[in-house]
């Protein structure tokens, strides 16, 4: 591996992990937006700093781009709290006019004799290729205390990101601690501009830390996974554009976080759309069988009693169901021996019929409940029995009996089946 | 809560009183909240902070916290100001005033009641852990401690707040609508926890916003209306009459002065610009 390389590598996974720790405080305090100012409000800093020195040394350039972001920040929390302006237009407000006015410099500059060897627009969206070994020890500076500042007050940071008032109650500066929270995201931001640029900067703090959050409950989890994957697409973004001619290196690690986050998005297990979309369609399976068995167990009761066969039709006709569904709820009431098919159609097997009057029983127990307690005429509280007897559990039904007395018919005058019985 | 290293466990009616408030102005911004507020809370009681919407009751308590800044007067804790007491203090914040998805465990929320013991740069251990267990024990929720608190019902939060002060072990309690949005369950737990803290000589002060089980629930009570209209026990001063006059009539002259207050400062900006 060339030098050149080691050293892009080594500076974008650890911008990368900076920006998934203190992005992940950043999402839960819900100041992803002021990052995002705070990066486009530096742009002004870093031309200026170099039209008054004259030199492109990353220090100089970066105590401009942080003098302008503080200022940035400052204005932001002026603004909101000395006049009737929200936040959310403040941080637009300091966004746009910061960054116009920064766009406005950069042209300028550019356009003024030898302007164009500045390579400063290089800041607009990173170029992680012409970091050096002296960037690189400016990041290691500043880049690794704040890493270990988050490690030793963890607690304190976690306590004032869920509960300042309870922080403050308990004698903590919270004012002090919030501000150094915050200064630690606008050095991350500034440590970010040269690598990821301006305008995509902000994407590096949330995207890791909200593809994080899908997978943990754990703030002491959260905050190193997100390092953990801050770390890995920054490192993976930065081989691309070194690989790709002509690929900037913000838009990769950018492209490489996304695709974290919309994977956590997706898979996670307890917070992921895929899980919940299993969950959901495992739910409805689950009360289009009930409701086969209680149609079944219905005919049977109308036949004057036990199992009988009904044909196809005439469930599908029962019921405002699609076949597709109805196919799918009679193959895994088959498959689990509840339904057996005979060449009249339909029929409970004795295991299906103690389970399809198990459903009938939750059913008038509540109806039974309804009109009794809720005072509810006969024919209000069947729509309702419909939702309910796919939702209660073995020990509500059971408290449900004790506060009845043991009822034997619901308010229809329909037997409830005994518990456990067909 | 640790029994034997307790500071709570004193004689009740000591003649120190728990709370004490001399002449107490909070303003927000321009808008007047409590104006000269003066009044001395029992300690070893159960103090019911009573008053309409906007009537300044949780200021109240974040101004005796030192939350809110204020504009003048001062607040004694057990005779001496809070920055000098705050071990001796529990804090019970209004449930919505915190974001429950936040990744946390019930456990680990209890557990931040003592970082104050702990320090800066300590992290709670097994020690903590089990005291945070044994507070979740006492509302009843020891079955819950692994879970995410955002998978908690609004009766089961309530509680984990209320265990995390439990495990603050203080003299004295602050507790801002503690019976707020609770189930019959939690109501229950929590009025059982009251009676067991005073019956342990520490004093609550608690905003209540239910008139109704104010005499039921607690034997002191403030009534409070921007400026304190009594002051005393529920038997005595929880009348028919103190009501009226903390609850009748909202626009008084003083709540009228009020509105001109705020009013004045956006005439003044445009003036400006």
């Amino acid at each position: 591996m060339s030098l050149a390389l080691r050293n892009v590598l080594l500076g974008a996974s650890l911008l990368g992990m900076l920006g998934g720790v203190l992005g992940s405080f950043a999402l839960l305090r819900r100041q992803s937006l002021l990052s995002d100012s705070v990066a486009h409000a530096s742009l002004p800093g870093v031309v200026l700093a170099f039209v008054l020195t004259g030199s492109k040394d990353p220090l100089a350039l970066l105590l401009g781009a942080l003098a302008a972001g503080v200022a940035g920040a400052l204005f932001i929390l002026l603004v909101t709290r000395q006049s009737r302006i929200r936040e959310d237009s403040a941080f637009g407000i300091v966004l746009s006019v910061f960054f116009g006015v920064g766009i406005v410099l950069l042209t300028w500059v550019q356009r003024s004799p030898g302007g164009n060897q500045t390579g400063l627009d290089r800041f607009l969206f990173g170029q992680a290729a012409t970091l050096m070994a002296s960037d690189l020890r400016l990041m290691a500076l500043f880049g690794v205390p704040a890493l270990l500042l988050v490690f030793l007050l963890f607690k304190e940071f976690k306590l004032l990101s869920f509960d300042r008032g309870f922080a403050a109650s308990l004698g903590r500066p919270v004012r002090a601690l919030e501000m150094l929270l915050t200064a630690l995201l606008v050095l991350v931001v500034v440590l970010g501009l040269q690598t990821v640029g301006i305008i995509l900067m902000v994407a590096t703090l949330v995207a890791p830390a909200a593809a994080a959050r899908q997978w943990t409950d754990d703030l002491a989890l959260m905050v190193p996974l997100a390092g953990l994957i801050g770390g890995v697409s920054g490192a993976v973004g930065a081989l691309a554009s070194h690989v790709l001619p002509q690929m900037p290196t913000g838009p990769a690690i950018v492209l490489v976080a996304t695709a974290a986050f919309v994977l956590s998005l997706l898979a996670a297990p307890r917070r992921g759309l895929v899980g919940e979309l299993l969950r959901r369609r495992g739910v409805s399976l689950r009360i289009r069988r009930e409701n086969l068995l209680k149609d079944l167990y219905s005919e049977g009761e109308a036949a004057g009693g036990g199992r009988v066969a009904v044909p196809l039709a005439r469930l599908l006709a029962r019921r405002d169901m699609p076949r597709r569904c109805l196919r799918r709820a009679l193959r895994s009431l088959t498959g689990a021996g509840l339904v057996e098919r005979t060449p009249l159609g339909l029929r409970l097997s004795p295991a299906g019929e103690v389970a399809a009057a198990g459903v009938v029983r939750k059913h008038r127990l509540w109806e039974t409940y309804l009109s009794r307690f809720l005072e509810l005429d006969g024919d209000h509280v069947h729509r309702d029995a419909e939702d309910m007897e796919h939702v209660l559990g073995d020990d509500e039904v059971a408290a449900l009996e004790e506060r009845l007395g043991h009822p034997t018919v619901d308010p229809h005058g329909e037997p409830i089946p005994p518990r456990g019985a067909p | 809560m640790n029994p034997d290293a307790t500071a709570g466990a004193l004689p009740a009616d000591g003649a120190e009183p728990a709370v004490e408030i001399h002449d107490l102005t909070v303003t927000y911004r321009t808008k007047p909240v409590l104006w000269d507020l003066d009044a001395s809370l029992p300690a070893g009681h159960l103090v019911a902070i009573v008053g309409p919407n906007g009537a300044g009751k949780s200021t109240l308590l974040k101004a005796a916290l030192g939350l809110v800044p204020r504009n003048t007067g001062w607040v004694k804790i057990f005779g001496r100001p809070y920055e000098k007491q705050r071990r001796l203090v529990g804090y019970v914040p209004q449930r919505e005033s915190v974001d429950w998805d936040f990744p946390t465990s019930a456990l680990d929320v209890v557990t931040m009641g003592l970082y104050g013991g702990l320090g800066w740069l300590r992290r709670p251990g097994r020690r903590e852990r089990a005291t945070a267990a044994a507070c979740l024990e006492k509302v009843g929720m020891a079955d819950f401690a692994g879970r995410q608190i955002s998978q908690l019902s609004g009766g089961q939060q309530q509680r984990v707040f209320l265990a995390r002060a439990l495990a603050q072990d203080a003299r004295l309690y602050f507790m801002d609508e503690p019976f707020a949005g609770v189930d019959a369950t939690t109501e229950r737990a929590i009025l059982e926890l009251l009676q067991t803290l005073r019956a342990e000589g520490r004093t609550v002060v608690a905003v209540h916003h239910d008139l109704q089980t104010v005499a039921g629930y607690f034997d002191h009570v403030v009534l409070l209306n921007m400026r304190l209209v009594a002051a005393g026990p529920v038997a005595t001063t929880f009348t028919d009459e103190n009501l009226q006059r903390t609850y009748g009539g909202r626009l008084t002259v003083l709540s009228q002065a009020a509105e001109a207050l705020t009013r004045q400062k956006p005439f003044a900006r445009d003036r400006a610009s």
